[in-house]
């Protein structure tokens, strides 16, 4: 088994969907909370085959997307200082600051590398001990470890010119924001399975308690993402609201001991401004006091900028599932994947850059 | 990325004293850190993130998932069968997806945010 096409099986999926579709009595709204099974369910047309039974809300889950304004500054203004490297995830290249990005300061000089692991980045800043390398620490529960472990290979290998612009976000303070908000539609939720994969599955049991929402643990594979949708729609029917994991093959209920005595160790839980959406409490992590000597903010002074977002860009609507990417009046003239407006353009789990990639251009409302 | 396909691991060697493993992405390989994996050996299907191992897929839990999905409508289906013409009649097959008939490429991936 490779897990790959056995999940994509096209007489599983109709099966699937039939279930679905003799279950569902009406039409139940969901939310998938990560990019990547937001760009899933536009890709394979998820949404279109279940259109009778389903309105998909795609969730805050896009790391890129919801990286605040103010860190995406911070990152160009450490990166333009002449000591420094500044290694980065290839996709944040490309998302607007308030006036420029971290492209456009490579362009005029500035040395802004792209790495793959943070790890790489530890590397670098072992090659290079005259230089000051930082890496821009974005994501969540499942780019965390990573980071941590690059906090921990640098301080083993007593690097003094490695740091961390730390910005990592947490999923469940922000499922609970949106199921706190007063115009809520959600009824459901697909919940982000790799980040269970790290964390488990415990943190959500709160949720489904106090919301009274179904909570469905789902992967990232066509027939994962509508069997997430079956167990969800049997939940709303029977009126039950649990936590299930339907991806048992990733996700265990412990998540990943490892890592989490590590993330433990490293990071602190912190309030985090989202970009788009605003500051949610306890939705974050920073470097915990023990490792704060590695903090790029306070080593470069750069934690009081102030910011200004495009007055042209809806994506907080977006990110919120308050409007969906087509309705936005720039996405595919003013805003597109070359010359983004906002992250959601940008970033491989954005929701725009998913409807424009897959050719959803068409408003809501609008039938051919 | 949130998409990590599964890969398997093919090699596994120690570099000061961190567990590093090459993954293969049915072709493609990777260096990935199996800092967080210590029970992981070769020939196991595990997900990356940010080029860390994060899980060794569970094959059995897999095949399980597999036969609930194969299980599903079988009562309905049976009724159905007897209730038509009679024996014989052939099952429906599906040999392409149910939705399009064709979909763009997968994009081109490498060193996004792992989401």
């Amino acid at each position: 088994m490779r897990y790959l096409t056995e999940f994509h099986d096209p007489e599983l999926a109709q099966r699937l969907l039939d279930t679905i579709a003799a279950t569902a009595t009406r039409r139940w709204t969901l939310m998938e909370v990560c990019g990547g099974q937001t760009h899933a369910i536009i890709r394979h047309g998820l949404d279109q085959l279940l259109s009778e039974q389903i309105e998909f809300i795609h969730g805050p889950g896009c790391p890129v997307c919801v990286t605040p304004l103010e860190m995406i500054d911070q990152a160009l203004a450490i990166a333009a200082r002449p000591e420094v490297i500044l290694c980065s995830f290839g996709d944040m290249l490309r998302v607007p600051g308030s006036a420029s990005d971290l492209f456009s300061v490579r362009a005029a000089g500035g040395d802004v590398r792209v790495v793959y692991s943070p790890l790489d980045a530890v590397g670098i800043a072992e090659a290079n001990p005259d230089r000051e390398v930082v890496f821009f620490a974005v994501g969540f529960e499942t780019t965390a470890p990573a980071a941590a472990m690059a906090a921990v290979t640098a301080r083993r290998r007593r690097l003094a010119n490695f740091s961390m612009l730390v910005s990592h976000v947490l999923v469940p303070p922000a499922m609970e924001a949106v199921l706190g908000a007063p115009d809520n539609r959600v009824q459901a939720f697909l919940a982000a399975g790799h980040v269970c994969t790290v964390m488990g599955t415990a943190q959500y049991e709160p949720l489904v308690a106090a919301y009274h929402v179904p909570i469905v643990v789902t992967g990232f594979e066509p027939l994962d993402l509508l069997d997430g949708v079956r167990q969800a729609v049997e939940q709303l029917e029977a009126g039950r609201a649990e936590l299930v994991n339907a991806y048992p093959r990733a996700v265990r209920a412990e998540g990943n001991p490892a890592a989490l005595a590590m993330l433990g160790e490293i990071f602190t839980v912190c309030d985090r401004a989202w970009r788009g959406i605003g500051t949610i409490a306890a939705s974050g992590w920073r470097l915990a006091p023990a490792w704060a000597d590695l903090d790029a903010q306070t080593r470069f002074g750069v934690a009081d900028l102030t910011v200004a977002e495009s007055p042209l860009c809806h994506s907080g609507a977006v990110l919120q599932g308050r409007i969906r990417p087509p309705d936005c009046p720039a996405f595919g003239t003013r805003c597109t994947p070359r010359h983004p407006l906002g992250a959601t353009m940008v970033s491989a789990e954005g929701a725009c850059a998913a409807y424009y990639q897959y050719r959803r251009l068409a408003p809501a409302g609008w039938t051919p | 990325m949130c998409l990590g396909i599964p890969g398997r691991i093919t090699e596994i060697w120690d570099d000061r004293g961190t567990r590093m493993a090459l993954v293969d992405f049915g072709g493609v390989t990777r260096t990935t850190c199996l800092a967080y994996l210590p029970g992981a050996a070769v020939g196991d299907y595990t997900i990356i993130h940010a080029g860390f191992a994060l899980i060794v897929v569970d094959e059995a839990a897999a095949h399980r998932t597999l036969a609930t999905f194969r299980d599903l409508g079988l009562l309905d289906e049976l009724r159905g069968q007897l209730a038509a013409t009679g024996p014989g009649q052939p099952a429906t097959t599906h040999d392409q997806w149910p939705e399009v008939s064709s979909r763009p490429a997968s994009a081109t991936r490498g060193q996004e945010t792992p989401g």
